[in-house]
């Protein structure tokens, strides 16, 4: 008995959130028109769904994402595994790739515009760009720290150099691999929405968060900044579950 | 010329040199290992026992010297390994059943001669638990027990066991000791292992390499007859309990002598 209402404990939280926005709205403290009650904004995301609106920003968005997302994987895995076999490479680059993603992204905005241009490519290169140097680190990351006990375990097995990277270290580096792609898919949702917001957009989540805010739409907002977040963490979630099916091993 | 008799020398190194950061570890080290014997090694902490055999088994560059396996190098034999630490050794994304097969499958061999290989080692093994279950799911001893069946899979000519049962409880250590024996029992095939605990280094060998600090020489290899199958009483026997002793003199000379 105890242990099915435990499992119900997550959901506690978020009534209890809704519970507590809704009695500040109902309060009066804040202005109604800065702040709705929730069932406002719950009925401002019903009809951006229903009419099509919030269901064509939010495909945006995750078009966006994902395909920031797939540039990234494409470029940053078989980088990392370049870098990362080879301790002496990687100690060469370490320094400008640790820089770069320790760069907020969003200060490369105008140097993107300047290259792409104003429009969809600026979007996705600035997004790829970073979400492809958390891959591409957390790779490196992985390759390099390898387990050397099972590469010498292959090694006494007789494999080769090239064996060896395909038996052992590309599945020793997944986990890590892992936490890279979703971290970069993350981070790719983060520079979309901001990008949506400031660089010449006409949809997606970003641009329509901020619009409904110029327009003082506020239920709208709040709908767009909930399907954003939702956006988020269903993209985290799915990539958890993928990780936990593909590397079943993975801190074992 | 070489006899193949067991008891006759099956790895032979000579000249061997290693050294570590300008300090020498090995200088022109000669060492005989006999052919179907199970010998152990064992010295102070430091003394490279590890690297002697890790060198052996081409894991470590030598600096110089040479190692041969009944005058063929390591390239040309078959050779098997069990690392101490099974944890990261076996494969954790393969099933139990499929690190047996690996070295196999390296091999080269098809498909139905590594199942009959498999099915042959499983069933000489007597195993009682699940080798379709992914290493992680396993306890020690069978994840150990694993390795041990990988490393055997090839048919090596050699086994090198590098402390290959001091992360085990003892209750599972003295039935994997069991196990080993077994094993040597049906097989013959030459061992070399590495142990830190002398008693564990006498009770399995036939010769216990003792050997001094670095930079490294034989102090002396103290032989040990006792028939197999050995078992828990072989180890209140007084030839023993002498072989014991007389190692753990030789070892305390050694660790006293100053370096």
């Amino acid at each position: 008995m105890h242990h099915r209402l435990d499992a119900l404990l997550p959901l506690a939280g978020a009534i209890l959130f809704v519970v507590l926005w809704w009695l500040l709205a109902l309060s009066g403290v804040i202005d109604p028109v800065l702040m709705p009650a929730p069932q406002d904004a719950a009925v401002a995301l019903w009809k951006g769904f229903a009419d099509g609106t919030l269901t064509h920003d939010f495909w945006q968005t995750v078009w966006r994402t994902v395909l920031s997302f797939v540039i990234a994987t494409a470029i940053g895995v078989p980088l990392g595994i370049a870098l990362g076999s080879s301790s002496r490479v990687y100690a060469a680059v370490e320094f400008v790739i640790d820089f770069f993603r320790s760069t907020p992204a969003s200060a490369l905005f105008p140097m993107f515009l300047v290259i792409f241009g104003v429009g969809e490519k600026t979007k996705i290169a600035v997004a790829a760009f970073g979400a492809a140097l958390v891959i591409l680190f957390n790779v490196a990351y992985g390759v390099m720290n390898a387990k050397k006990t099972r590469q010498a375990a292959a090694h006494v097995m007789g494999a080769g150099r090239l064996r060896i990277m395909v038996d052992v270290t590309l599945w020793e580096s997944l986990p890590q691999t892992f936490v890279g792609m979703r971290s970069g898919i993350s981070l790719a949702l983060v520079i979309v929405i901001v990008a949506e917001m400031f660089i010449g957009s006409t949809d997606g989540l970003g641009q329509r968060v901020i619009n409904a805010q110029m327009v003082f739409d506020m239920p709208l907002m709040y709908a767009a900044i909930f399907a954003a977040g939702a956006l988020g963490y269903g993209l985290n979630l799915l990539f958890l579950v993928i990780e936990r099916r593909f590397v079943h091993w993975g801190g074992k | 010329m070489t006899s193949h008799s067991p008891g006759s020398p099956h790895i032979t190194i000579r000249g061997l040199t290693k050294a570590f950061a300008g300090v020498p570890l090995y200088d022109g080290f000669n060492l005989d290992f006999a052919r179907g014997r199970i010998t152990s090694i064992f010295g102070p902490n430091g003394c490279g026992k590890s690297t002697l055999i890790n060198m052996i088994a081409g894991l470590m560059p030598m600096d110089g010297g040479q190692v041969l396996f009944d005058g063929k190098t390591l390239r040309e034999t078959v050779i098997g390994y069990v690392f101490q630490n099974y944890r990261d050794a076996l494969f954790p994304w393969k099933r139990a059943i499929d690190n047996i097969a690996y070295p196999l499958v390296r091999a080269g061999m098809d498909r139905a001669a590594i199942d009959a290989r498999v099915d042959e080692l499983v069933t000489s093994f007597d195993i009682g638990f699940d080798l379709k279950r992914y290493p992680y799911e396993l306890s020690g001893g069978q994840q150990q027990l694993v390795s041990i069946m990988r490393a055997l899979a090839p048919r090596p000519e050699v086994l090198f066991l590098d402390e290959p049962f001091s992360a085990l409880d003892y209750e599972m250590t003295l039935s994997m000791r069991d196990k080993l024996q077994e094993v040597f029992h049906a097989t013959g095939v030459t061992m070399i292992l590495v142990s830190h605990d002398l008693e564990e280094a006498v009770y399995l060998a036939d010769h216990v390499l003792m050997l001094t600090r670095r930079p490294t020489r034989i102090a002396e290899v103290i032989d040990f007859g006792a028939p197999r199958p050995r078992t828990s009483a072989t180890l209140s026997e007084p030839g023993f309990v002498r072989a014991k002793a007389h190692a753990l003199d030789v070892f305390q000379r050694e660790v006293r002598r100053a370096p």
